[in-house]
């Protein structure tokens, strides 16, 4: 019973790591049609711009110092997706695989980039006292950082779904993800939302890679190509463009995952949500929900 | 005047083990030396391989990112074929053979169900369970993390030790020919129109009755047998199998070379495959040059990174060349 709670909250809260790379993919590509591969670099220069923020406060008390790392991530993964669509997204408006070639190359260039400046070595990251503890819930004891992830993620998920649903700018990202030229026919001004968009969704990215830094208690060079690589299947098993799609699939491939590298061999885990993918597909090309939000 | 030129330039790469000079700065020792040969060897085995790429990306339009897995089949069958069971190289090659039909086989027909984009994440997500699989080293098959190095008992002795390196190169020369050849008669023959016509407009192939899938299938099959072929070829020449050609990273430098030198036409690809290989390889011998390591670090970090050249190269022509340097020359001579 114990090891159940244990691995079905360390499940969640990969799920929630999962849910805050894959939204921002799910929005990007249901709104633009770009396959971002660039969403790994926002998560890898928001971590480590995080870190290096975290680094320089060196004085202040750790919890200063991780909220600090935190802000920092945010406000780079947010500024560096930004910066992505303006330069390089946009020039290639009506071209979807050039746009795609640029964030494969953005990817390649900077990643290797932060290999070469700060090593390919994982990097401690300093955290408060209380989040190395751990909190006993159904008899198991549960590290802390695994529920900070898991409530960050139940925030952003509140926020986006109150974005989508209740402001203005969230209505014309809905009517784009389901019918981009008609919301254009309308007079309104899609490019503006392809901004916010990559850069909600770089933000949330950059707090997926300082939360992942949390949750793993290191942050380095390689971890966002790999976390990318499920949360693009999470995207698809959720269904594109869906945000809640993309949650439900984010808990189901964290949970699943955990389970069965746990019970299974190592790497099974891995393995079977490229199954689950291949078995969704077969079943409901589509993924598992249609709906916009 | 053109297959003049071409068979001159055959006859001079075949003879290029008998050159005794050296050319300074392009190439380190003489250019009949193994070291020279075998990053020769394996450029043409990267041409050959970006050329299998542009047959399904090219000239289908099949946006896959599973193409390392292909390769890494032919690596790494081979590879355990014949280190780990001790078979015969004929034997390792023909299983090869047999697994490069079937796993396109089964993996095109689940990803074919999707296009465009969700196509490429799942060609993606195949490609990484089969690096997660290699990674893990299931029955201490694969070597994990290490690599497998080519046990060389079975192996024919003219396949083996740097001597024989420019045996290797003629192997991967006469490779690159025969891809080349078939990718060629490929995309000229009926089916291949179809492929071409798919890639403009699959609907309008549908209407007119038809199959795009089993055409879209047939090239996904085709190459990805083409490119575990370029992968035994790597095995030889590379002495062993590294985890490294089963990424996605791997991938995603194969849809560079192709980019690098134009989409959609062959000798273009093959040119991409070739200078990719080729700058990857000299720009860490430059990085690690004393001029650019003299330089202070804001400089010098981002000149020691090859990925990270190569990446800015990639989006500049992708922004600015979209044809790739074959585009450009193309535009230069108008044949």
């Amino acid at each position: 019973m114990t090891t159940i709670a244990l691995l079905l909250i360390t499940g969640l809260g990969l799920g929630a790591l999962y849910f805050l790379i894959a939204a921002g993919l799910s929005l990007i590509w249901g709104l633009m049609r770009v396959l971002n591969f660039a969403h790994g670099a926002f998560f890898t220069v928001a971590a480590y711009a995080g870190w290096s923020a975290s680094g320089l406060a060196g004085g202040a008390s750790p919890e200063v110092q991780w909220l600090l790392a935190l802000a920092v991530a945010v406000l780079a993964g947010g500024a560096f997706a930004t910066l992505t669509e303006v330069l390089l997204i946009r020039p290639l408006y009506t071209r979807h695989v050039g746009q795609v070639l640029v964030t494969v190359g953005l990817a390649l260039a900077t990643i290797s980039l932060v290999q070469g400046g700060f090593g390919s070595d994982p990097k401690r990251l300093a955290l408060p006292a209380w989040m190395t503890g751990t909190i006993a819930i159904a008899g198991a004891n549960i590290p802390t950082t695994r529920l900070v992830v898991i409530a960050f993620a139940l925030a952003v998920f509140a926020l986006l779904i109150f974005f989508l649903r209740r402001t203005r700018f969230g209505l014309i990202v809905r009517a784009g993800v389901e019918n981009r030229a008609m919301v254009q026919a309308l007079g309104i001004d899609v490019q503006r939302a392809f901004t916010l968009v990559f850069a909600i969704g770089g933000a949330a990215a950059g707090l997926a890679g300082m939360l992942a830094g949390t949750y793993y208690g290191t942050i380095d060079p390689g971890r966002g190509t790999s976390m990318l690589i499920f949360a693009f299947i999470v995207v698809i098993i959720g269904g594109l463009g869906s945000v809640t799609g993309s949650a439900v699939a984010a808990i189901v491939v964290g949970v699943l995952q955990q389970f069965l590298n746990f019970y299974g061999a190592a790497g099974v885990g891995d393995f079977s949500v490229v199954l689950l993918l291949a078995v969704v597909l077969l079943v409901r090309p589509g993924g598992f929900s249609g709906s916009s939000t | 005047m053109r297959a003049a030129v071409l068979i001159g330039a055959l006859i001079v790469f075949a003879a290029l083990p008998f050159a005794g000079f050296s050319i300074p700065g392009l190439f380190e020792g003489t250019l009949g030396g193994p070291g020279t040969l075998n990053l020769l060897g394996l450029c043409f085995v990267f041409g050959a391989l970006a050329l299998t790429y542009d047959l399904v990306f090219g000239y289908v339009g099949l946006l896959s990112f599973g193409h390392a897995l292909y390769f890494a089949t032919g690596v790494y069958v081979t590879a355990i074929a014949v280190t780990r069971w001790h078979w015969s190289l004929p034997a390792a090659l023909l299983l090869t053979a047999v697994v490069s039909v079937v796993l396109p086989l089964v993996l095109g027909a689940v990803c074919l169900r999707m296009r465009d984009i969700p196509f490429a994440m799942v060609t993606l997500a195949f490609a990484q369970a089969g690096s997660i699989l290699v990674a893990q080293n299931p029955f201490g098959l694969t070597g994990g993390e290490e690599g497998l190095a080519l046990g060389g008992d079975t192996l024919p002795a003219f396949l083996v030790g740097v001597a024989n390196t420019r045996n290797l190169y003629w192997i991967a020369l006469v490779l690159l020919i025969a891809i080349y050849v078939v990718a060629w008669r490929a995309v000229n023959s009926p089916p291949g129109r179809v492929w071409q016509a798919i890639r403009e407009n699959e609907r309008r192939v549908a209407v007119i009755g038809l199959n795009p899938y089993l055409y879209k299938l047939g090239a996904f099959v085709l190459s990805a047998f083409l490119a575990s072929a370029c992968g035994v070829a790597y095995l030889l020449l590379q002495g062993g199998a590294n985890p490294q050609v089963t990424t996605a990273d791997f991938t995603l430098a194969l849809l560079v070379m192709v980019v690098l030198g134009g989409v959609g036409t062959l000798w273009g690809a093959v040119l991409g495959g070739v200078v990719y290989e080729y700058l990857d390889f000299r720009l860490v011998a430059l990085s690690n040059t004393s001029a650019v390591q003299a330089l202070p670090g804001i400089l010098r970090v981002p000149l020691s990174e090859p990925l990270f050249l190569l990446g800015v190269l990639f989006i500049l022509l992708v922004l600015f060349v979209p044809g790739g340097l074959g585009g450009a020359l193309r535009r230069r001579l108008p044949a």
